[in-house]
C-alpha cells in the first residue's frame, strides 16, 4: 500500500497577488478626496479661514504614496511595493519642477498686463517720466542693438571655429579649444561683464566706463561657446559621403565645406544661433555693469550709456520711485516682454529644426 | 595582398583652402585667446585692491580677504544647498522623462524643463521676491518654533522671506533643466542590453534602475551636479534681488541676516562704486572667475574621461 500524501496548493509566485490595473489612479483620487475633506473639515470648524488647495494637493499626494505603497505591499510584496513607491516620487518630481514654471508664467502675465497694454508702452522711453506711464522702447532699441552686434561678432567666430573642430582641427589645438569651449559654457555672465569693464576701463583710461558696444563684447564671451557647441553638433550630423562625393568630383575642400557640409546643416546651425541668442538676451548682470543704465534713448553704441530690456526690469525694480505701483508695474510688464521675446526665439529655433532639418535614413 | 602605400597623396593646396582654413584656425584661436584675455584684464584691473588701504573697505574690514571670505562663504553655502535639493529632483525627473514616461510624450516633456532655462534670471529674481518668498515666510516661523534649537534654524525669523533658503530654491530651480539635460542623456546611454538583462531576471522597473542604469550613470550625475554647482555660483540677479545681505558669516538659514554672495554683491554694489572700490569688487569678480573654472574643468574631465561608454557632454 503506498500513503497518498496530501498534495499541499502550490503557491504560484507569477500569478500571485496584483493590484487591478487602473488601482494607481483610484488610490491617487482617493487620496485627494481625503485630505480635501480634511482641510474642508479645518475650514467648517473655523480652525483656519479659506480652504487649502495647495496643503490639499501635497497632503494628498504624500497620502497616496503610504496608501499606494501599504496596498501594493500587502498584496504584492515589497519589491514591487517599492517600485511603485518610486513610481510615484519619480513622477512627482517631474510635477515638482513644473510648478515653478507655471507659478512664473502665470505671475508674470497677470502682474505684466495692464501696464503691458498702456498705449505708451512701446512707443515712447521713461524720459521726464515719473510715477505712471512712459515705455521701453529705449530698452528694446538697446536689447537689439547689443544683442545684434554680439550677435554678429559671435556667430562668424564660433561658426568658422566649429568648422575647424569638425573639418580640420586634428591634435592638441583642437583638444584645447573642445576642452576650454566646454569650459566658457560655464562662464557667469557677471565675469563676461566685468571683463568687458576691465578691458575698456584700460583701453580708452577710463574708470567709469559705460557703452553698449562693451555690452556687445561681453555678451559675445557668453554667446560664442553656445555657438560653437551647437553648430559643431550639427556638422557632425553631416554624412560623410556627402563630403567624399564632392572630393572625388574633384570639387576642394573649401569649396566643399561652403557648398556641401554648410548648406545641409543650415538649418540645424540657425536653430543653434537662435537658441544661442534667447540664451543671451535675458543677461541681466554684464549689462548691467558695462552698459549702465539711463531713461532716455541712445542708438549710440559707442558713447553713452545704454539701456536694455532686463536691466530695465531690474532697475525698476530696484530704485522704485513715489509712485511705486506704477513701477512694480512695469517691471512686470518688461519681464512680459522679455519672456514672449524668448519664448518666441525658442519656439521659431525647434520649429526650423523641425521643418528643415535634413531627413537621415532612419 | 597587396602592402599598403607608404606615401600619401596630398591635395593641391589651392589659395582659397589656405585661407578659409587659415580663417578656421583663427577663429579658433580667438576663443582661447578670449578666455586669457578675461583672466588677464580681471588680475590687471584687481591688483590695486590687493594692496588697498584699509580705509577703502567699508566697516571694520581691513584688507580684501577679510573682505571676500563672507562673500565667498555666502557664495559657496547658498550653491551647496541648492545643489542638495536640486540634485534629486533632477535625477527624478530625467528618470521620469528617459524610463517612465510613455515614450511619445517623452520628447515634449524634456523641451518642458528646458522651458525652464530659457526664463531670464532677473524673472526669476522678481518671481522669487514676491511670489515665492511671501509664500514659504509662513513655513518658516513654523520651522523656527519647532526646530530653533538646530543652530542653522535658528531665530529670529525672517519677516519677509528673503533669506538664505529662499534665494538657494531659486538656485535650485534655476540649475535644474542643466543637470536633468546632462543626466536624461546619460540615462539614454545605459547600455539596453544590461536593461534587458536585468528585466529578464525577473526584475522591477526600479530593480533595473538600480542594477543597470544609476551605476552606469554615476559619473555623469556628478558631472552634472558640478555644472550646476557653477551655474548657482556664479548666478547675480536672482540673489541680488531676493537676498537680504549682511557683511558677515552667518550658518542661520531662516534670519534676515545672511552673507551676501560674490556675484550678488558686484551687482548691487558696481553701479555706485568709485576709485578703488572699482578694483576691490573686480577682484572679487577674479576669485568667482577661478572657483567657477576650477569647478567646469574638474566637471569636464570627469565627463571627457567617460565619454567613451556615454557619448554624453
Amino acid at each position: 500500500m503506498t500513503s497518498v500524501t496530501e498534495a499541499r496548493p502550490l503557491t504560484n509566485s507569477l500569478t500571485a497577488g496584483k493590484l487591478p490595473p487602473r488601482s494607481p489612479l483610484w488610490v491617487l483620487l482617493a487620496s485627494w478626496a481625503v485630505a480635501a475633506a480634511f482641510f474642508a473639515m479645518l475650514n467648517l470648524s473655523g480652525a483656519v479661514d479659506g480652504f487649502n488647495v495647495v496643503g490639499t494637493f501635497v497632503f494628498g499626494t504624500v497620502l497616496y504614496c503610504v496608501a499606494i505603497y501599504v496596498l501594493s505591499r500587502l498584496v504584492e510584496g515589497s519589491r514591487k511595493a517599492t517600485d511603485r513607491l518610486v513610481t510615484a516620487l519619480v513622477t512627482a518630481a517631474f510635477v515638482i519642477a513644473l510648478l515653478p514654471l507655471i507659478s512664473i508664467i502665470y505671475t508674470t502675465v497677470v502682474n505684466g498686463l495692464p501696464a503691458f497694454l498702456t498705449p505708451t508702452f512701446f512707443t515712447s522711453s521713461q524720459r521726464n517720466v515719473v510715477g505712471a506711464g512712459g515705455g521701453v522702447l529705449h530698452a528694446i532699441t538697446g536689447t537689439l542693438l547689443v544683442t545684434g552686434v554680439a550677435t554678429l561678432i559671435s556667430v562668424p567666430i564660433g561658426l568658422l571655429a566649429s568648422i575647424y573642430l569638425v573639418e580640420y582641427g586634428r591634435g592638441r589645438l583642437a583638444r584645447a579649444i573642445t576642452f576650454f569651449v566646454d569650459v566658457m559654457t560655464g562662464i557667469p555672465s557677471i565675469v563676461a561683464g566685468l571683463f568687458a569693464f576691465a578691458l575698456f576701463a584700460l583701453l580708452f583710461n577710463d574708470p567709469g566706463i559705460r557703452f553698449g558696444f562693451g555690452g556687445s563684447i561681453a555678451l559675445s564671451v557668453l554667446m560664442i561657446p553656445v555657438v560653437v557647441r551647437s553648430s559643431e553638433e550639427m556638422l557632425k550630423l553631416v554624412p560623410n559621403e556627402l563630403r567624399e562625393a564632392a572630393f572625388a568630383l574633384g570639387v576642394p575642400k573649401w569649396l566643399t565645406i561652403l557648398k556641401v557640409v554648410l548648406p545641409t546643416s543650415i538649418a540645424g546651425i540657425v536653430t543653434g544661433v537662435m537658441l544661442s541668442i534667447a540664451r543671451v538676451i535675458g543677461e541681466t548682470a554684464p549689462l548691467l555693469i558695462i552698459a549702465g543704465f539711463t531713461s532716455s534713448m541712445n542708438y549710440d553704441l559707442f558713447s553713452e550709456r545704454m539701456m536694455t530690456l532686463p536691466v530695465f526690469v531690474y532697475t525698476q525694480y530696484a530704485n522704485q520711485g513715489a509712485d511705486s505701483q506704477a513701477y512694480v508695474d512695469r517691471a512686470w510688464a518688461g519681464a512680459l516682454t522679455l519672456i514672449v521675446i524668448v519664448m518666441l526665439l525658442n519656439g521659431l529655433a525647434r520649429l526650423i529644426a523641425h521643418w528643415f532639418s535634413p531627413k537621415l535614413g532612419r | 595582398m597587396t602592402t599598403a602605400a607608404a606615401t600619401t597623396i596630398k591635395a593641391r593646396q589651392r589659395p582659397g583652402d589656405r585661407i578659409f582654413s587659415s580663417a578656421t584656425v583663427i577663429a579658433g584661436s580667438v576663443i582661447l585667446a578670449m578666455l586669457a584675455a578675461v583672466a588677464i584684464f580681471l588680475l590687471i584691473e584687481s591688483l590695486p585692491a590687493f594692496v588697498a588701504d584699509p580705509s577703502e573697505f567699508s566697516g571694520d574690514v581691513t584688507n580684501f580677504w577679510s573682505y571676500v571670505g563672507p562673500l565667498v562663504f555666502g557664495t559657496v553655502y547658498s550653491a551647496i544647498l541648492a545643489l542638495i535639493m536640486a540634485v534629486p529632483v533632477a535625477i527624478g525627473i530625467a528618470l521620469f522623462i528617459s524610463h517612465f514616461a510613455p515614450r511619445k510624450l517623452a520628447q515634449g516633456l524634456g523641451y518642458l524643463i528646458d522651458l525652464l532655462a530659457a526664463v531670464p534670471s532677473v524673472v526669476f529674481g522678481l518671481w522669487g521676491i514676491t511670489v515665492l518668498a511671501p509664500l514659504v515666510q509662513p513655513f518658516y516661523t513654523t520651522l523656527v518654533e519647532w526646530f530653533g534649537w538646530f543652530l542653522p534654524l535658528s531665530g529670529p525669523v525672517s519677516g519677509t522671506g528673503r533669506t538664505i533658503l529662499t534665494v538657494s530654491v531659486v538656485l535650485a530651480v534655476m540649475i535644474l533643466p542643466i543637470i536633468t539635460a546632462i543626466c536624461r542623456e546619460i540615462f539614454l546611454q545605459t547600455p539596453l542590453l544590461h536593461e534587458e538583462a536585468a528585466l529578464a531576471l525577473g526584475a522591477t522597473r526600479w530593480e533595473m534602475i538600480r542594477m543597470a542604469v544609476l551605476p552606469f550613470g554615476l559619473p555623469g550625475i556628478i558631472s552634472a551636479s558640478m555644472l550646476g554647482l557653477g551655474r548657482a555660483l556664479g548666478e547675480t540677479m536672482a540673489v541680488a534681488m531676493v537676498l537680504s545681505p549682511s557683511p558677515e558669516v552667518f550658518f542661520q538659514l531662516l534670519t534676515s541676516q545672511n552673507s551676501n554672495t560674490i556675484a550678488a554683491n558686484i551687482a548691487l554694489n558696481f553701479p555706485e562704486a568709485h576709485g578703488v572700490g572699482v578694483n576691490i569688487l573686480l577682484a572679487t569678480g577674479l576669485m568667482l572667475f577661478i572657483v567657477t573654472l576650477l569647478v567646469n574643468m574638474l566637471a569636464r574631465v570627469v565627463i571627457n574621461s567617460r565619454k567613451a561608454f556615454s557619448g554624453a557632454n
